[in-house]
């Protein structure tokens, strides 16, 4: 009898171990998971940091760039470059045939020629004579550089052919390939060419969409939030009200894409993929989030701060304005940046609203064309491209380190400026 | 242009305000009693200022670009064109005066052209003479009230009421706006598809309505068999079911742990960052899905004999779990805590240990907050788009193969809408009425959620 009671219990006690095993695990497959990717995002994406570089001598030869004696700035700007930059890169190889001095040629982004063409408008005195010029290596080098290229796979199924790996091999045993920080990932637009491909644009993108949220949903949502919680008569329309926020918090993203399209796009004939559309959309989406966080926090302000106001004589929305509102304000502020944090990588309505199209060009203004971050990343995550691979990474880290400022700010300002009611 | 006026109209409101202010403190001068506050006389001079300026730019807004639209085209009235001609000669002569036309300039449009910018040009300068003369009229009549020394809170007090008020109305506006939207489309969506065939057809193939002739009329045999939903409502929940099976037993768990057995130094540390999980944008975990997950569970199950697609719905619906683990690890998390400790105290007393206090007395306890939490991230996992778009297939196939390649609700949507539209054809209708059909399977969803945690939450307070 006795015994059967020990074992019972003993039966007890690993149950209970078991089970706080299994807690413990879950808890360590979430954590698992979160490192696993956070690896895997900055393993392939660190790369994209670095840029290759192929250091070319190029001769000015004003002959061939058909320029006469002392030629002005403009001559220099509409000289013809094609034939330099084609020279230079065909005299890597003397012996290089015509289908070979392309391959050569194709060994450099197809932006060479501006490339040699800034040079000589930085320094007008090289021409006729040589000068070693550093030239963006294509995407396909770049990678094969950086170590991401197999090359190992039969030639017919490489976009880097054998003649050019034995040229690019050349250049790296001489010194002449140089590994450097990409500042065009940051400066460029996006292009169709990954090794010139950038962030900017959808950066710019990001930005406005996100400052056309702000000034949409934060005014709104806080006045929004300060009726319901400060003047609302308690009564069916404002449970309505109230179901309604709640609902909208909950309504899938795409959803409101679709507003965004039938009602910003279809009636108002708001110009399509700007980021004044997308913002608007972006509002949209925040509003709830918004709202319920400025009433929480107004909630948060105890009630004898009112009662007191109301006692000096201070009218109803003269209390509100003055002491309740502004003490509220850190948890709300808080709110607002999670909210646009959420908002900022958001993709689904982005790209219901036609802010995928290819934009090549920096936006000025909101009513430009322009991609987002997160936008951005599903466009390269789309092309086949080897390179664009780690330009994705890459654009996540970015998106990931402004969401996680973001984040951080609104902690900050949760925890320093929040008065501890006790 | 307008921007001067706006900002020589803000002025002019600051201006008011000091000038009310001042008046006040004139009248309080002559020993006679205020009626408020001195800078509610301003308040009350900007608010005057304010309200015919605001309602005549935005009648000005919605009616200029009609009412010059018409005078335009009525031009053009006689000639027999049709509507949508009409709206090409209007967009280019819109383009051409903004210099921007680059087609064949016929001189009809050069001539219309010419009469869009003088029309413009009219109707911005009646703008501004009829603000100014309003916001004159409008201040001089408050002015004339203040120095009468009437009552100025309550007007003012009643107009920010009013404000208030209305951006509490966003809301309802947000709510009636995607209804709005997704009706109509809907309707017209099944005037031409029969609502019988949307709901119980089997196949699904859009693309087949895309090379119709937009000459032709429309023949609704044609889209039999293109426009049947099951495969894609099936593939949604589907996919959403594969994530619940990785979200529920990790979430549930962690939450569990977190709230009964975690010190607080691991609650600390280990909460935010599982929280972490729910911050990452949806789709940094479709890029993760589509590159990492997938080509894995390929090569995974190719080397066991398995015949894995690419972009199988494992994937995409595991990743999707991944991402919704923290909502029920959270809110459950919350939930479990917000068990009265009496429950717990009754429970070993009886010499329960730990964990059967938990699977008996807490989990019942707790379980409709847990229900509700888990139904949340049900709705959420039904209307994750970018996972799907990128991690799983594009073709709707029938199938409950977790191997294969499905495609859901959201993806669907994308599909059809990317890229040009034309509204008025019926794939992008039903891109709508798929919208619709998920609009109001996630709100029932979230209604019922929401009943169900807040019941639960009145029981124990």
């Amino acid at each position: 009898m006795n015994k059967n009671k020990e074992q019972l219990l003993n039966k007890r006690y690993k149950a209970e171990q078991r089970f706080r095993l299994y807690g413990l695990s879950a808890i360590f497959m979430a954590l698992l998971f979160l490192t696993i990717f956070i690896f895997k995002i900055f393993s392939t994406g660190y790369s994209a940091f670095q840029k290759t570089w192929l250091i070319v001598p190029v001769t000015f030869d004003a002959e061939l760039m058909m320029l006469d004696q002392n030629p002005s700035k403009e001559d220099l700007q509409d000289a013809d470059y094609y034939d330099i930059a084609l020279k230079s890169m065909a005299d890597l190889d003397p012996k290089a045939n015509e289908d070979q001095e392309n391959e050569l040629k194709r060994m450099v982004s197809y932006f060479f020629e501006k490339e040699i063409k800034n040079e000589l408008l930085n320094d007008p005195n090289l021409i006729g004579k040589t000068k070693e010029v550093y030239l963006t290596a294509s995407d396909d080098l770049d990678q094969v550089f950086k170590g991401n290229y197999p090359r190992d796979l039969p030639e017919d199924q490489r976009r880097v052919s054998d003649y050019q790996l034995k040229i690019f091999d050349q250049l790296v045993a001489n010194g002449k390939v140089e590994s450097k920080f990409n500042i065009s990932f940051f400066t460029n637009a996006d292009s169709r060419e990954a090794e010139l491909a950038g962030i900017a644009s959808s950066f710019m993108g990001s930005i406005f969409s996100i400052l056309v949220c702000l000034m949409i949903a934060f005014p709104v949502a806080v006045l929004a939030a300060i009726y319901l919680e400060e003047f609302a008569p308690k009564n069916r329309f404002t449970d309505f009200i109230e179901v309604n926020i709640n609902n909208l918090a909950a309504v899938p993203s795409i959803v409101f894409g679709l507003l965004g399209l039938g009602v910003l796009l279809a009636i108002f004939q708001l110009p399509r993929s700007t980021p004044l559309v997308g913002g608007i959309t972006l509002s949209l989406m925040t509003l709830p989030t918004i709202i319920i966080a400025a009433r929480a926090s107004l909630k948060a302000v105890p009630p004898s701060i009112r009662e007191a106001a109301l006692a000096m004589g201070a009218s109803r929305m003269q209390t509100t304005m003055h002491h309740t509102v502004p003490l509220s304000m850190p948890g709300t502020l808080s709110g607002t940046i999670i909210g646009l944090a959420q908002a900022l990588g958001e993709t689904a309505p982005l790209i219901l609203i036609g802010m995928v199209a290819f934009v090549n060009t920096i936006p000025g203004s909101p009513m430009d064309p322009a991609a987002s971050l997160p936008v951005q990343i599903y466009i390269w995550a789309e092309s086949a491209e080897r390179g664009f691979v780690e330009k994705v990474s890459a654009c996540i880290m970015v998106l990931l380190g402004f969401l996680i400022i973001m984040n951080l700010f609104a902690q900050i300002i949760r925890h320093k400026f929040e008065k501890k009611w006790s | 242009m307008n921007l001067i006026l706006f900002t020589f109209i803000v002025l002019l409101g600051f201006t008011s305000y000091y000038f009310g202010r001042k008046k006040a403190y004139t009248i309080q001068s002559t020993k006679k009693r205020l009626t408020a506050l001195p800078q509610f006389y301003g308040y009350y001079l900007a608010i005057w200022c304010a309200i015919p300026a605001f309602i005549i730019f935005s009648l000005w807004a919605i009616f200029e670009p009609t009412i010059v639209k018409l005078l335009i085209l009525s031009d053009y009235s006689n000639q027999g064109y049709l509507d949508d001609e009409l709206n090409l000669i209007y967009e280019k002569t819109k383009a051409l005066s903004r210099g921007q036309f680059t087609g064949e300039i016929t001189p009809f449009i050069e001539a219309s052209a010419e009469k869009y910018l003088s029309l413009r040009s009219i109707a911005q300068s009646s703008k501004v003479v009829i603000v100014l003369s309003a916001i004159i009229a409008s201040v001089a009549y408050a002015y004339k009230r203040i120095s009468s020394n009437s009552r100025t809170r309550e007007p003012v007090e009643k107009f920010l009421n009013a404000v208030l008020f209305t951006a509490s109305l966003a809301a309802i506006l947000t709510t009636v706006g995607i209804v709005f939207s997704l009706i109509f489309q809907t309707i017209d969506f099944f005037k031409v598809i029969p609502l019988f065939d949307f709901v119980f057809g089997t196949h699904w193939y859009p693309a087949k309505a895309f090379v119709r002739d937009s000459s032709e009329a429309l023949d609704p045999t044609m889209y039999s068999d293109t426009f049947g939903a099951v495969p894609i409502f099936a593939g949604t929940f589907f996919i959403a079911f594969i994530a619940m099976c990785v979200a529920i037993p990790i979430g549930l768990m962690s939450g569990i742990y977190l709230a009964e057995y975690a010190s607080t130094k691991v609650r600390q540390y280990a909460k935010p960052l599982i929280e972490i999980l729910a911050g990452i944008p949806t789709v940094v975990y479709g890029f993760f899905a589509a590159l990492t997950v997938g080509p894995f569970l390929k090569e995974l199950g190719t080397s066991m004999g398995l015949e894995v697609s690419a972009e199988s719905a494992l994937a995409a619906g595991g990743v999707m779990g991944i991402m919704i683990i923290p909502f029920i690890s959270s809110l459950s998390d919350d939930v479990i805590t917000s068990v009265p400790q009496s429950l717990r105290d009754g429970s070993y007393a009886m010499g329960a240990t730990k964990s059967e206090t938990i699977k008996r007395v807490i989990f019942p306890a707790a379980l409709p907050g847990i229900v509700g939490s888990i139904l949340l991230g049900v709705s959420r996992a039904i209307g994750e788009t970018m996972i799907v778009v990128m991690a799983s297939g594009l073709a709707a196939n029938l199938t409950l193969n977790p191997l294969e390649s499905t495609s859901t609700i959201t993806a669907q949507i994308v599909v059809i809408l990317i890229g040009d539209q034309a509204f008025g054809d019926p794939k992008t209708q039903a891109a709508f009425a798929l919208g619709m059909s998920l609009f109001l399977v996630t709100l029932c969803l979230n209604i019922v959620a929401l009943r169900v945690v807040k019941k639960y939450r009145e029981k124990y307070e």
